[in-house]
């Protein structure tokens, strides 16, 4: 497209859209409108805060995305997001290799991170099997988690999927796969969350939390 | 228009960023699809899970409209099958069929009571593969597309008859039941082609504990 003709539709989309800041402006808006948790309205003003901001965020935050776009990938072995390949918790020699712990998206792996409960090592499956999605054992990355678990340093896998039927059948279908395997098949408790009240738990929760009780020493 | 009734999950798929499409099977509008508002949030997803009950009201300005579900939760039914991987399959493989397989809103009292009382025997009873095969084949019956019970091919507790008693011939009698059902199930489907893949699980899983 030539310099004018570009001009022309800039003008064009000014005259449509009476009182907005230009082509640039308006497709920054449009951008960010499709980020989750932002609709039009917040989106209008996350722009003008970032312009007020120009120095102070608008370019640090420009620059970041432009590394993140280019550096970020997926980590081979474990599925981790990282600008390295294989990613930090992949290349620390401090964390247990003998566990892995197999968890549905990189959220949930920072999830646990947070907790700072678990040493181990991850692998993110990318997903649960859902037949209303069409997603089948052969899109999540369980030939890798099962090439892994062979691997003579792990012992144990931890299933740390969702408690929904979903992430539960995705469970018991790798769990399905390593049988025969040397490894050890672990799954996460299910019962009382900390701060919760008997009163305000579902019947399913109480049932398990009832089903799971332990001795107190 | 609005009403109240009481369903069963059958599948919630999430709609934008924090609500769900909701297919129930109700006691008295049959299949019913409906918009969840909040229903992708963490506190709404447990509930919405296949199997389970809910207490239901929908609304829409007009009849044809997808409408929106007020929900409150009923019995957890799944969470008692969770951790028992044959029974979850089963409570999928159940939910999958009458989502691809029964007419939206037409109402039937007598499937929606069988239905109900299919996910009751998988939760308490060891037999449930009779049980389940059995449900399979009325179903394929009430959709018009009924086995000849005095087929050869038909295993006889399909017929009336009582299952075998030893656990290997009663699981072979279930494989039998569920190749038949199976082979004449995609007639049944809105969508003949649909893949049951649920229910292929099933088969896979009960196939595996047989050898």
């Amino acid at each position: 497209m030539s310099r004018s003709s570009a001009t022309k539709e800039l003008d064009q989309m000014d005259a449509n859209n009476p009182g907005s800041g230009g082509g640039d402006l308006d497709r920054l808006m449009q951008l960010l409108a499709r980020i989750p948790g932002l609709g039009p309205r917040s989106a209008r003003r996350a722009a003008l805060h970032l312009l007020r901001k120009r120095e102070a965020l608008l370019v640090p935050l420009a620059d970041a995305l432009t590394r993140a776009a280019t550096n970020v990938r997926r980590c081979g072995v474990c599925g981790n997001l990282d600008s390295a390949d294989p990613c930090a918790i992949c290349r620390d020699e401090r964390r247990d290799p003998s566990i892995l712990c197999v968890v549905e998206d990189v959220a949930d792996l920072w999830a646990l991170e947070r907790a700072g409960a678990y040493r181990g090592r991850y692998h993110v499956l990318g997903g649960t099997l859902s037949a209303l999605d069409g997603v089948n054992p052969d899109d999540l990355a369980i030939p890798g988690l099962l090439t892994r678990a062979k691997s003579e340093e792990v012992r144990e896998v931890i299933l740390a999927t969702n408690a929904t039927v979903e992430g539960q059948t995705t469970a018991h279908y790798i769990a399905d796969r390593l049988v025969g395997t040397d490894v050890k098949v672990t799954a996460l408790a299910h019962g009382m969350p900390m701060g919760g009240e008997l009163d305000y738990l579902d019947d399913g929760t109480l049932g398990w939390a009832v089903k799971s009780r332990r001795p107190i020493s | 228009m609005q009403w109240s009734d009481t369903g069963i999950v059958l599948s919630a798929r999430k709609h934008g960023e924090t609500s769900a499409i909701l297919h129930v099977l109700t006691e008295q509008h049959g299949r019913h699809a409906g918009l969840v508002r909040g229903g992708a949030s963490r506190t709404r997803r447990g509930i919405l899970q296949p199997g389970n009950e809910l207490s239901l009201a929908w609304r829409a300005r007009l009849s044809e409209h997808l409408g929106t579900f007020t929900v409150e939760a009923g019995r957890a039914r799944v969470a008692a099958v969770l951790h028992e991987p044959a029974r979850l399959a089963a409570f999928a493989a159940a939910c999958e069929l009458v989502d691809s397989a029964l007419p939206e809103r037409v109402p039937d009292v007598t499937g929606h009571r069988a239905f109900r009382a299919l996910l009751e025997t998988i939760e308490s009873d060891d037999a449930w593969p009779i049980a389940y095969a059995r449900w399979e084949f009325a179903l394929l019956a009430a959709l018009g597309y009924a086995i000849d019970p005095t087929g050869a091919d038909v295993p006889p507790f399909l017929a009336g008859q009582q299952a075998p008693d030893d656990p290997r011939g009663r699981t072979a009698a279930v494989r039998a039941a569920l190749d038949l059902t199976g082979a004449h199930l995609p007639n049944a489907l809105a969508d003949h082609k649909a893949r049951l893949p649920a229910r292929a699980r099933l088969v896979d899983r009960l196939a595996r504990q047989s050898s």
